[in-house]
């Protein structure tokens, strides 16, 4: 069972976010982190190796700030990295940023290709998609659990109801939700190990990436304008007047909360 | 000089932290409250190879550095000073083995200390015997085959749950008392821990009096020679000093940082306190102090590592000025706090509980200025 996960550096969720007001990019300058939702993606991967055995191989495209987020995930279990880092990468869109994944993960052999369900800075959710159209393999997305059964996936995709039961051949690609699992501390004879595991970096040409897809200008999508989001609103206040529990249950109710 | 970390004490430091965050701040009171060793704390500890900070590689260490262990201390003390205890006490009890085992002694135990799956402890005070340690009264004499030793010994920490205690005693040998170093198994016949102490603080880890009697042990636990358990106990308190430098400096961190929040968010006569320029003169002083403290510590470690001449008035030097910081930082983190910061809903009431040991374990305060006093003028 070899597995590749691809993970993302981002801003440190709880660093205050600033966009730059010419290129509108995220200040990217603060802390930076192995994208929370990354983690679940790593953690289960290291699960089924476990179970399965097998090798896995991080991903990450990003500058090379980001190779301590790729180290994290070889603390927590993964056996060996796969950096795509290339200044004429920044900027790119998810369409540009699958398309760069995609490259890279053709010469690599894999049975399982896992995402986290999105990044926490952008939130599109939209990278395992286009990297599995690319491919032309399965997609099985916002999955709360899976398994391996005779040599087959068999998942749940996570629902506002329920779930979904999928089964699926191999390869495909995934990509798992918040609360799959539930995510381990590196262990200090992890990080330390993390050290000597092989990390093999590749740029633009080295993947033969095409120049009108990747990077700013390869962009398909343009960000036009931004805001900043409304300051919550103040939370409803209910006098108990003796109806103060119907109260809360009327707006709980009406909330679609209960 | 030469202190900054390197990419995996970075990664160490950062993971310790998710690590003190995510499991045990929530139950930190409660570790203070139960009055008694955390167990799962020190499996949290073993799963995540902390333990392993505190050892040389070649035993199942990390890689042997005091600034690693310093910044694992410093990592773990920030969130809970008892939890710290379980790593310092470990340190402090593998050191005389460290420095003075015989390849037979270390091979035996210190793995063992490495993975936390053995605790040690460091026995050395006595009722009569504390910063004047020449008035010990336990003693060791001779038997078939190994040695005797009677005594009683206060105020050591784990001696409850640890496996070893490192004994110092007296043997009366070559026409005087020479202080000599005994590996004592806790498991041993005679060995007994007769009180626990209801302390002020650190009260998550255990301070133990034992006594022992007619408590024998073979000729292999010596530590080293007749008369090397001074030289054995001096280095060993050096290196622990600097930890302890490291665990103040955690504490004043914890406490500068959950004030300073809560002055962001508090509000009086319309502004958070984090406005208020009397508020903003004392939070200048605290974050000087734990940054200072940091430096001093980092450069004791630094010594340390590379064996400098000095090590041992910069060991002396960060004990007493971070275990100060440390009593300064918490007592003003409850001030700026008011009424809140002295109720046990917030953490720093138990942070400035905590830090008063540190400036008087390890050798208190006013004995390391004069170590430091006369290193100084000796290297003058």
């Amino acid at each position: 069972m070899n597995i590749v996960v691809c993970v993302k550096q981002v801003v440190d969720t709880e660093a205050e976010k600033r966009l730059d007001p010419t290129s509108w990019r995220l200040d990217r300058t603060v802390e930076n982190i192995l994208n929370p939702y990354d983690e679940y993606a790593v953690e289960e991967a290291v699960r089924l190796k476990e179970a399965h055995g097998g090798e896995i191989t991080v991903l990450c495209m990003g500058p090379e700030e980001a190779a301590a987020a790729v180290r994290k995930a070889l603390a927590m279990g993964a056996d060996r990295a796969v950096m795509v880092t290339d200044p004429a990468l920044a900027g790119s869109d998810t369409q540009g940023t699958a398309h760069a994944l995609a490259e890279a993960l053709k010469p690599l052999e894999f049975d399982i290709t896992l995402f986290g369900i999105m990044s926490t800075d952008a939130q599109t959710g939209q990278v395992p998609a286009a990297v599995a159209a690319l491919l032309d393999l399965p997609l099985l997305s916002a999955l709360n659990k899976v398994e391996i059964r005779d040599g087959a996936l068999s998942v749940h995709r996570q629902t506002d109801q329920g779930y979904v039961a999928y089964e699926c051949p191999l390869p495909a690609v995934l990509s798992v939700a918040k609360g799959i699992n539930e995510p381990r501390y590196p262990s200090l004879k992890g990080i330390m190990a993390a050290k000597k595991k092989p990390m093999e970096v590749k740029d633009a040409a080295a993947l033969s990436l095409v120049p009108g897809r990747i990077g700013g200008s390869g962009a398909k999508t343009r960000v036009l304008a931004t805001s900043n989001p409304q300051p919550r609103a103040p939370g409803v206040r209910v006098e108990d007047q003796g109806d103060g529990a119907e109260k809360i249950l009327d707006f709980l109710l009406k909330e679609k909360l209960v | 000089m030469e202190f900054a970390l390197s990419d995996e004490q970075q990664a160490i430091a950062k993971a310790v932290r998710d690590l003190m965050e995510g499991e045990i701040a929530p139950r930190a009171a409660e570790i203070d409250e139960g009055e008694k060793f955390p167990a799962w704390v020190r499996e949290l500890f073993q799963r995540y190879d902390l333990f392993a900070a505190m050892l040389p590689r070649e035993y199942g260490g990390i890689d042997g550095s005091l600034l690693t262990q310093c910044v694992v201390m410093e990592g773990v003390a920030r969130v809970c000073a008892s939890s710290s205890m379980v790593l310092g006490n470990q340190s402090l009890g593998a050191t005389p083995l460290v420095l003075a085992g015989s390849e037979e002694q270390k091979r035996r135990w210190l793995p063992a200390f490495a993975t936390g799956e053995k605790l040690a402890s460091f026995g050395l005070t006595e009722p009569n015997a504390g910063s004047d340690v020449k008035g010990l009264s336990t003693r060791a004499v001779r038997s078939e085959g190994g040695w005797i030793v009677n005594g009683r010994k206060c105020f050591i920490t784990h001696a409850n749950v640890a496996d070893l205690v490192v004994v110092f005693a007296k043997v009366h040998e070559g026409g005087g008392d020479q202080i000599t170093a005994f590996l004592v198994e806790t498991d041993r016949s005679g060995y007994e821990v007769d009180k626990i102490e209801h302390k002020m603080g650190l009260r998550g880890s255990t301070t133990c009096s034992f006594v022992l009697e007619d408590v024998w042990v073979p000729e292999e636990n010596m530590l080293g020679r007749v008369g090397e358990g001074f030289p054995i106990l001096v280095d060993s308190l050096n290196k622990g000093r600097i930890s302890v430098a490291a665990q103040s400096t955690g504490i004043a961190l914890g406490a500068l940082e959950a004030s300073a929040r809560y002055c962001k968010e508090r509000t009086q006569f319309g502004q958070p306190l984090a406005r208020m320029p009397a508020v903003q003169q004392i939070v200048a002083d605290m974050v000087t102090a734990v940054d200072a403290a940091r430096c001093l510590t980092w450069a004791a470690a630094y010594k340390y590592d590379t064996h400098a001449p000095d090590m041992v008035r910069y060991s002396g030097m960060a004990k007493l000025f971070a275990s100060d910081a440390a009593m300064k930082v918490t007592t003003d983190a409850v001030q700026i706090m008011g009424g809140y910061g002295y109720m046990a809903e917030y953490p720093v009431e138990r942070m400035m509980r905590d830090a008063k040991i540190f400036q008087i374990f390890e050798g208190t305060n006013q004995v390391q200025r004069l170590t430091v006093a006369r290193e100084f003028f000796a290297s003058l």
